[in-house]
């Protein structure tokens, strides 16, 4: 059992399972195929997010930013949209990573270049993303009317029975497998996660590291801005308000260390197709979506304590203050 | 007789005026002082007693928790839940008064549902070892929700006029309840943190835990209280929020936590622990209280103004950063 218990994911896809198979168990439609794509597709849009704020996290960084960064880079496409109807939907997603990548670099920059603790940059950031919204948009809302068909099918469309919205999860979760796995980028934000010290004596720009890892979050946000907006098709002020905590959380639950250099993209895939079981079977057992954040809260703190015992078992880093100096 | 007698060091650390100057609680000062003067050109209601007196309510439930806050990022720790306990607080008052409580009742719960609150994430913290953030940030989620289990999209309403009194009421003329109970407290964290032994131990823990530990502090026991202190602080704020507002949502103090760590930080206490000080945190919450008041008197709408305060933020902090890489350049 107590090696299971450091098989993150294994644990957390029996985890899963069990949830499934307790409420399949009372109600014997929720496990059917369908309703199970549906689940995925409705996690899709926190995988990425997730997988963006994995990417920060690894190097001991965190974005706070990246739900007030979707919302407002969904409300800048939105307007666009309505605006001008004519201009190609691709056109649109390639400039909502395009924005959503400078807002993360605008982190990144902060934290390379002056040395800024990353949550208080995030914190700023957050709320000045979030007030910028309302500075452009005038408090005023996009609704479905101002959007065209295109912007609002496209997602809904299927693809080899699969909604286009899980093809972009699919795809940006093989682009990150590829990026952790197979790049020198990847090793780079494990190495400073695990050591930073001894990663700028290996040849490894910290700094530069980071401000990329801020950037890629920033796109992620910027895509999911996008995919947000056209599934929900409203944009406003308030459009994911509280979400990067979600975010945050589906990392957690999925074995990211908050400390750093610990995580893996099926862990977070995981962490995020948990919570939105979760999410999906609180109605089904009638439950109120009340409970919601109550149940998040205790997951979060669940896998966090089941997080620090695989953990602490490796204990090799002596004299931890002298490194993160 | 010898050289040394002669040789003149310059002693930075012995010039009160210089340091005075450039510290950072008299650059707040001077923004303060700023804002000040710029309000009171910018909008004829600014400058009467009772706009003034308006004032103080904008920042005093937020800057009574900042005060708490302060000690505990000094110490190396961070509480975000601060708001869900807020919340917390507030519907069990709620819930109580379904059942009659009185006032000393009412009070007696929020600040108790502080006290547990505080105590339940430092016993996580402490006791299990995990780190504050993820922790603080997995009970802001449970708190809050327990909130929301209660109260769903309902709102308790009509809490007695004697309760209405901590948040509404006035010790004398325009003095509010709420801000004398600011000074009083700010007086009590100044004399905490730079008068007395656990005060100094903050500071030790904050700069190095682990040679805390082995000078004899004991690191976990002093964490600890301050979780509890920061928790009796959030039902303190509870209680005056609730009886400000006089009803109770789920939603109650959203956002508080980012507002109380702003003015922390802003008030010179470093993130990464082990610096800062009580005159600083107090001075920055008036500096928000200013900002937000004075834009709000010129009907800039809120969420607006939380992009001042999130600039106020980065820049206040980037500022002398800069200024530092700007000098540390120039003599190569």
């Amino acid at each position: 059992m107590n090696r299971l218990l450091k098989h993150r994911e294994i644990f957390l896809a029996l985890a899963i399972l069990l949830v499934l198979v307790l409420v399949t168990i009372r109600f014997p439609r929720f496990a059917q195929p369908g309703n199970l794509l549906t689940i995925f597709n409705d996690s899709s849009i926190l995988m990425m997010l997730a997988l963006g704020q994995m990417t920060v996290i690894l190097t001991r960084s965190i974005d706070l930013s990246m739900a007030a960064n979707l919302a407002l880079t969904g409300m800048i496409v939105a307007m666009t949209n309505a605006a001008f109807p004519g201009v190609p939907i691709p056109v649109l997603i390639l400039g909502c990573i395009a924005v959503g990548g400078v807002l993360g670099a605008f982190n990144g920059v902060l934290v390379w270049k002056l040395n800024i603790p990353p949550i208080v940059v995030t914190l700023g950031t957050l709320t000045i993303y979030r007030g910028l919204i309302f500075v452009i948009s005038r408090g005023a809302w996009v609704n479905a009317a101002q959007m065209s068909p295109d912007f609002v099918a496209l997602q809904r469309g299927a693809f080899l029975g699969l909604p286009i919205l899980s093809w972009f999860a699919i795809v940006v979760a093989l682009l990150f497998w590829l990026l952790m796995t197979r790049t020198p980028l990847g090793r780079s934000l494990y190495a400073i996660g695990v050591n930073p010290t001894a990663s700028v004596y290996t040849g490894i720009d910290v700094g530069r590291t980071k401000f990329l890892a801020f950037t890629i979050a920033g796109a992620v946000s910027g895509l999911a801005g996008y995919l947000w907006i056209s599934r929900y098709v409203i944009a406003s002020t308030e459009v994911a308000s509280g979400y990067e905590l979600t975010i945050i959380a589906a990392c957690v639950i999925g074995g990211v260390s908050i400390a750093g250099g610990i995580g893996t993209v099926t862990g977070v895939l995981l962490g995020a197709i948990f919570l939105g079981v979760i999410n999906n079977a609180l109605p089904v057992i009638n439950i109120s979506p009340f409970w919601q954040m109550a149940i998040s809260g205790s997951a979060i703190l669940l896998a966090v304590i089941l997080n620090a015992r695989g953990e602490r078992q490796k204990g090799r880093v002596i004299l931890k203050k002298a490194e993160a100096a | 007789m010898t050289d040394t007698t002669t040789r003149h060091l310059p002693n930075r650390l012995d010039n009160p005026l210089r340091s005075s100057i450039l510290s950072w609680e008299s650059l707040l000062i001077a923004v303060a002082v700023v804002i000040f003067i710029i309000n009171s050109f910018a909008s004829p209601y600014f400058l009467n007693a009772y706009s003034l007196s308006d004032l103080t309510f904008n920042f005093t439930e937020k800057a009574l928790i900042a005060l708490a806050m302060a000690l505990l990022i000094i110490s190396g720790e961070i509480d975000l839940s601060v708001a869900a306990i807020i919340a917390l607080a507030s519907t069990l008052m709620g819930f109580a008064l379904q059942f009659g409580a009185d006032t000393p009742a009412l009070v007696a719960i929020g600040i108790g549902t502080g006290i547990v609150c505080g105590a339940f994430n430092g016993f996580l913290v402490t006791g299990l070892k995990l780190p504050s953030i993820v922790v603080t940030i997995g009970t802001m989620s449970l708190f809050r929700g327990i909130s929301f289990i209660i109260l769903g999209d309902q709102s308790y309403k009509g809490y007695p006029a004697s309760f209405a009194w901590f948040g509404q009421g006035y010790v004398y003329w325009v003095i509010s309840f709420e801000l004398v109970l600011f000074l009083v407290m700010a007086v009590l964290y100044y004399v905490l943190l730079h008068r007395t032994n656990f005060g100094r131990r903050v500071y030790a823990i904050g700069n190095n835990d682990i040679a805390a530990q082995f000078s004899g502090v004991r690191v976990a026991r002093t964490k600890f209280i301050l979780f509890c202190l920061t928790g009796v602080m959030s039902g303190i704020a509870a209680v005056l929020l609730t009886a400000r507002l006089g009803s109770t949502r789920p939603s109650i103090a959203e956002g508080f936590e980012l507002e109380a760590i702003t003015m922390v930080v802003l008030g010179g206490v470093s993130i990464l622990g082990g610096a800062g000080s009580i005159l600083g945190v107090v001075l920055a919450a008036l500096i928000v209280g200013l900002v937000t008041f004075g834009l709000g008197l010129l009907n800039v709408p809120g969420i607006v103004m939380t992009i001042f305060t999130g600039s106020l933020l980065i820049i206040v902090i980037a500022l002398p950063i800069l200024f530092r890489q700007w000098r540390n350049r120039r003599p190569a």
